[in-house]
């Protein structure tokens, strides 16, 4: 070949497609990466791989309905989600749920993030190459699921949260388990800490990679405890509390740096903040009813109605447009993890492939919260 | 110079330490086997109880005597966000009154697309249907999935539509 030819190609960028079955995606995401080299020029996700439609068949489903389908969205933080469509419908029909609804519904929205970071963690440890992590992940996870299998009926499509209050009132040992559980992953955190975030090529791979300054995590809407590694203070629980947030204390996590080892000490430390909220909910749950009584049909009256809640990814959002029927005319759910997927291009340009796994893992994506 | 290479060793010896250190971790783990929370799911099934609410499949509940409390209402049809609950109702001649009283025929349940979201349990209003504790559905052919839950001959119970 002449030197002229090897110099175009040399020039010309080469274009790699990573996913939709890639292991290190989490689900069916397609990353159309356009290459120099092994430095990441353009980052471009391409969706539409599992889109099911929720928001349009939200439409035919009368208010009850919907609460099972949001499960299907991020299913790791299921009970956030349908408290959220749980908690727009109560501000249509103007319900106050008890005290004892509110603080069920809390301890349960935080085991559901310690269950969704623990998760992430081993996940985490897994797309960096150390399969160990994956398995103390998990084993620290069934605890929570086994307290969730008793109290819901279910291990991961719950279904808990109705209208008015929760489906079932919690068991007899929902407590003492609870804090057996309290007990046991306070000792077993540190764990973690010795496996994945000491050690040294973990760090190596983590440290400076994939920074998200703070005036672009604010302006791509990333939020939840990625927007927080870059220093964008978003927590919907301080600043509008909802259901018994307003009742704990606890610190919002922020870290400034906004680089992937950030983004992985804000969600462990977000660990030890759950536990400390659940620790102060768990011994004083008020006396009341577990549901108030709604009409077998809810109609909501003609109106719009908004409502945000934290999940463990960052702000969810349901808006409701009613046009006073028994099902919504349009129903809108603002995913956590749509907008920081937007924000991927910004991480990763000009760092390698295998940083790009990196980041991927430390901004915990959930394919089907994006592809809804 | 001199402080580069100390800075080198020190960095090297750290490495070291964090990597024995996650190796204690699962050394501990090695030499304490009963810390090993695994279940051996299929050896175990003799043993396997699941919890009261666990919500495996709809059954309808049928007493000693073959009756079952369905009044054929088909709340739990409309109920039910997926269209796997289907109620086929008749009317029978009662020789008794000389009226014509509805009767389910058949009480048809997809459990291929169920979601076990529990509404249809919550709006029967004679507390006819159940969440049944089973989970092994796996079969060879989809059609086996559709059931009829009311057994053969079975009527409804004496006072439950009072």
């Amino acid at each position: 070949m002449s030197t002229e030819v090897v110099n175009e190609i040399k020039e010309q960028e080469y274009f790699i497609n990573m996913g939709p079955q890639h292991p290190s995606t989490h689900g069916v995401l397609r990353l159309l990466l356009s290459l120099d080299g092994e430095i990441i020029k353009n980052v471009e996700p391409h969706l539409g791989y599992i889109h099911r439609s929720i928001e349009k068949m939200c439409e035919k489903d009368t208010y009850k309905m919907i609460v099972h389908l949001t499960d299907r969205m991020d299913y790791l933080s299921c009970h956030m989600n349908n408290e959220a469509v749980c908690l727009a419908v109560e501000k249509g029909i103007e319900l106050e749920v008890s005290d004892r609804v509110k603080v069920i519904r809390t301890i349960m929205s935080e085991l559901t993030r310690l269950s969704s970071h623990q998760l992430w963690w081993g996940v985490m440890g897994m797309d960096l190459g150390a399969i160990t992590s994956f398995l103390y992940g998990f084993r620290d996870r069934e605890m929570i699921i086994d307290i969730f299998e008793e109290t819901c009926g279910a291990r991961l499509t719950m279904n808990y949260n109705v209208p008015g209050g929760v489906m079932f009132d919690i068991p007899n040992n929902f407590q003492k388990r609870v804090k057996e559980f309290i007990i046991y992953f306070k000792k077993k955190l540190p764990e973690y800490d010795d496996l994945l975030s000491n050690n040294v090529i973990f760090k190596a791979r983590t440290e400076g990679v994939g920074i998200l300054s703070k005036e672009d995590a604010i302006s791509y809407g990333v939020t939840g405890p990625s927007g927080r590694a870059s220093g964008f203070s978003c927590d919907i629980r301080k600043q509008h509390p909802y259901s018994a947030y307003d009742r704990v204390d606890f610190k919002e996590i922020l870290y400034s740096e906004g680089d992937c080892f950030a983004r992985y000490k804000a969600r462990i430390d977000e660990m030890w903040e759950s536990m400390f909220i659940i620790e102060q909910l768990i011994d004083n749950i008020p006396e009341g009813s577990a549901r108030e009584t709604t009409r077998a049909v809810i109609k909501l009256p003609k109106g719009e109605f908004y409502q945000k809640v934290e999940t463990a990814r960052g702000e969810f959002g349901v808006y409701i447009i009613s046009d006073g029927k028994k099902s919504p005319y349009r129903l809108k759910f603002r995913s956590p993890g749509f907008s920081t997927l937007n924000a991927l291009n910004t991480m990763a340009k000009g760092s390698k492939i295998a940083d790009l796994v990196a980041i991927m893992s430390t901004i915990d994506l959930v394919i089907p919260d994006i592809d809804r | 110079m001199i402080k580069s290479i100390i800075k080198y060793i020190k960095e090297v010896l750290g490495g070291l330490k964090s990597l024995l250190k996650g190796m204690r971790v699962t050394g501990y783990y090695i030499s304490h086997p009963k810390e090993i929370i695994t279940q051996q799911y299929p050896e175990n099934k003799d043993t396997l109880k699941m919890f009261d609410r666990f919500r495996g499949e709809v059954i309808l509940l049928h007493d000693e005597n073959n009756e079952h409390r369905c009044t054929g209402c088909t709340a739990c049809e409309v109920a039910c966000p997926n269209g796997s609950i289907e109620i086929i109702s008749e009317r029978v001649l009662n020789p008794e009154t000389g009226k014509k009283k509805k009767e389910i025929d058949k009480f048809i349940y997809h459990l291929s697309m169920c979601t076990m979201c529990n509404l249809c349990i919550e709006s029967c209003p004679t507390d006819a249907i159940k969440m049944g504790r089973n989970f092994e559905h796996a079969v060879f052919d989809r059609s086996l999935l559709t059931s009829v839950l009311n057994r053969p001959g079975s009527k409804l119970a004496p006072g439950v539509e009072d």
